[in-house]
């Protein structure tokens, strides 16, 4: 506890403590709010059509790009930046459930989208002579393997260490990403830190009609990623309407109320844990078969963190959070980059050093925004309304009663982090 | 006679290699409020966790109505109807009064729409001011008002046995006093109570029987009106030389 390093930081806390308490919780100006809301009346209106409006905008992003029409990002190019945002999304919406709406911390996600790719290889890729192979199905037929192998990893993982209290899941899933690292990169089968080539594209035939998606990122646009974000958002939606989300709120808000409700608290974790997984597998299925060739250091630790990142940043449990986050984490570091023409920037190249980067950005929000940029409502007043042990509502001073040490009501006090 | 409501029968509960509770008899009849009181670390959270089965036992019996409770899940005593108000009060800070009612409905899953309004009403009727704040936000109530919501989440639940933690922990008298007078009103209604306190004198006067705790152990068990007179009881909790 008194090591120099732990020290050092309770300095910078208390440094930081009174900037934290002047900073002013920036709202967004007031006309601009309005014409927001109007907007979202307006676009609710639509109903069920608005996402096929939206599907519609989306699939009119790459033609726009040959013409030239976004700035710095166009043509091939744009559109690879586009596919890259596209997967990011799905892996951003995904691990939101778990993050923004179950409270619960994935520090490994992408451990479940490099599940996804691999076992898509694996069942898809003819090898090169004298390696290993499986069985050469067509890339249509392991998608449901991709997400089963997910889902069976997410219940695997979440079923042990979802019954503890506490971060063990963050270090449990942090573990998890590197280990899977380590077999693959190990494993005879997955030809180690060689990788996995010729991973076949996805086609369509129907009677004399045939269509190869190729290697161009915009037919994975239209007709994978389109389609996949715009489930996870209905989903999303869904989850957080519905009871099953009421549920989850009150195990992040609460633990030991919702337990004394009756929530079914393991159940209700894994089930977020695994709709994740599931999502993050389907996204490995779709990276994989477009880029064709897979090895390890496709999947770095770096990237489980950098998800959470954009989910951070964008804003727990909302959906336009989640597009804005991973817009920011996959596209504005491409865009700089491409500003700088190559270059680097103060000596940073903006992709690589967009991790610094990050770490500024997110501070800065976390002080000015504490939910997010655009936070779902709830989770808004969450970081504003006093929790029932920070002592602003309790009457009297009184010391909290400590029975022979249940240490994990000390837990449940504090468990309200982000 | 029919057995009891509930009924601990030799119960024990460890933490790692402490025994908190060594040996526990306890009963609730039906309609009855029943209070267990005793000081800091006595055992008496770790009893109302066992029988909500979060914690423990470790060894002995929990019957309520005839199921052994040893052998459920948590939420699975829940269903029993079995509806705990933890120590702290525990609301949800960022759902509204009316949402957190609610929540106290997760027990009855299938109940009708409904069915579930005419109960939310009927607390609003034993709370009233729940009912004026009923869009307020459950972390900007204060101290009793949170109680209160805590109290009225449990009944949500149509509870055949209530358990109360320390409902005077932290409040003002006067609102303490609020709060006694509606625990005898719901059991009044008919809904038997299961009451931790360490606030003695309040809980015997509402109680018909109490037990005393120490380190883990009942150390008297009596009539709550005889408890009141005794001289032990009177010395070491009501504060008297």
């Amino acid at each position: 506890m008194s090591s120099p390093v732990y020290r050092f930081f309770e300095w910078l806390d208390a440094r930081l403590e009174p900037v934290r308490e002047r900073a002013p919780r920036v709202p967004v100006p007031e006309p601009v709010r309005q014409r927001w809301q109007q907007g979202g009346r307006l676009w609710r209106r639509l109903g069920p059509l608005r996402y096929l409006v939206a599907a519609g905008l989306m699939a009119l992003i790459p033609p726009l790009m040959e013409r030239g029409w976004f700035p710095i990002l166009n043509g091939t190019y744009g559109q690879t930046v586009l596919f890259n945002t596209g997967y990011w999304i799905l892996l951003t919406l995904g691990l939101g459930v778990v993050v923004g709406l179950a409270g619960l911390l994935d520090l490994g996600y992408v451990a479940f989208f490099l599940l996804g790719s691999y076992t898509t290889a694996l069942m898809t890729h003819s090898g090169a002579p004298g390696q290993f192979h499986f069985v050469e199905w067509p890339t249509w037929a392991a998608l449901p393997f991709a997400l089963i192998v997910a889902m069976v990893a997410g219940v695997a993982i979440g079923l042990p260490t979802l019954r503890l209290r506490g971060d063990y899941l963050a270090i449990v899933t942090l573990g998890f990403h590197e280990i899977m690292l380590e077999v693959m990169n190990n494993l005879g089968i997955t030809n180690g830190p060689r990788g996995i080539p010729a991973i076949p594209t996805p086609s369509i035939s129907i009677g004399s009609f045939h269509y190869d998606f190729g290697l161009n990122p915009a037919p994975y646009w239209w007709f994978l990623l389109i389609p996949a974000i715009i489930l996870a958002v209905i989903m999303v939606q869904r989850l957080d309407g519905s009871r099953v989300g009421r549920y989850w709120t009150a195990i992040r808000e609460d633990e030991v109320a919702a337990s004394a409700m009756g929530v079914p608290i393991v159940k209700m974790k894994v089930l977020a844990f695994v709709i994740g997984a599931s999502t993050s597998g389907i996204a490995g299925w779709i990276y994989a078969t477009n880029v064709t060739f897979i090895d390890p250091t496709s999947f770095p630790l770096l990237l489980s963190v950098l998800v959470l990142c954009s989910v951070v940043i964008g804003g727990l449990g909302s959906i336009g959070g989640a597009v804005l986050g991973a817009i920011l984490v996959q596209a504005v570091p491409e865009a700089v980059r491409q500003l700088s023409g190559g270059n680097t920037l103060f000596g940073f190249d903006p992709l690589t050093g967009r991790i610094a980067i990050f770490g500024a950005v997110l501070i800065i929000v976390m002080i000015y925004r504490p939910g997010g940029l655009l936070a779902a409502r709830r989770r808004r007043t969450e970081m504003v309304t006093p929790g029932p042990e920070s002592g602003v509502v309790v009457d009297d001073a009184s010391a909290t009663e400590q029975e022979v040490a249940p240490a994990d009501d000390v837990h449940s006090a504090g468990g309200r982090s982000t | 006679m029919s057995e009891p409501l509930l009924v601990l029968d030799d119960v024990h509960v460890h933490y790692g290699v402490i025994e908190a509770v060594r040996g526990i008899d306890l009963t609730v009849g039906r309609g009855e409020i029943v209070t267990l009181i005793g000081g800091n670390g006595a055992g008496k959270t770790t009893t109302l966790r066992a029988i909500s089965r979060i914690h423990g036992p470790s060894a002995g019996s929990i019957r309520f109505e005839g199921s052994e409770l040893t052998r459920l899940r948590s939420d699975q005593v829940v269903d029993l109807g079995i509806i705990q108000v933890p120590e702290g009060r525990h609301i949800f800070p960022s759902m509204t009064v009316a949402e957190n009612l609610e929540m106290g409905a997760f027990s009855r899953r299938r109940v009708a729409r409904r069915r579930l309004a005419e109960d939310l009403e009927e607390v609003y009727g034993l709370f009233p001011v729940l009912a004026e704040r009923r869009k307020q936000l459950g972390g900007t109530l204060s101290g009793g008002e949170q109680q209160m919501l805590a109290m009225g989440r449990a009944l949500m639940a149509k509870p055949r046995l209530l358990m109360l933690d320390e409902p005077s922990m932290g409040l003002a008298p006067q609102i303490v006093q609020r709060v006694f007078e509606v625990i005898t009103r719901i059991n009044q209604a008919g809904t038997p109570i299961l009451l931790i306190e360490q606030n003695a004198q309040m809980a015997l006067n509402a109680a018909h029987r109490g037990y005393v705790i120490e380190s883990g152990a009942i150390v008297l068990e009596d009539e709550a009106r005889a408890l009141l007179d005794d001289d032990q009881v009177r010395k070491a909790y009501l504060g008297e030389e």
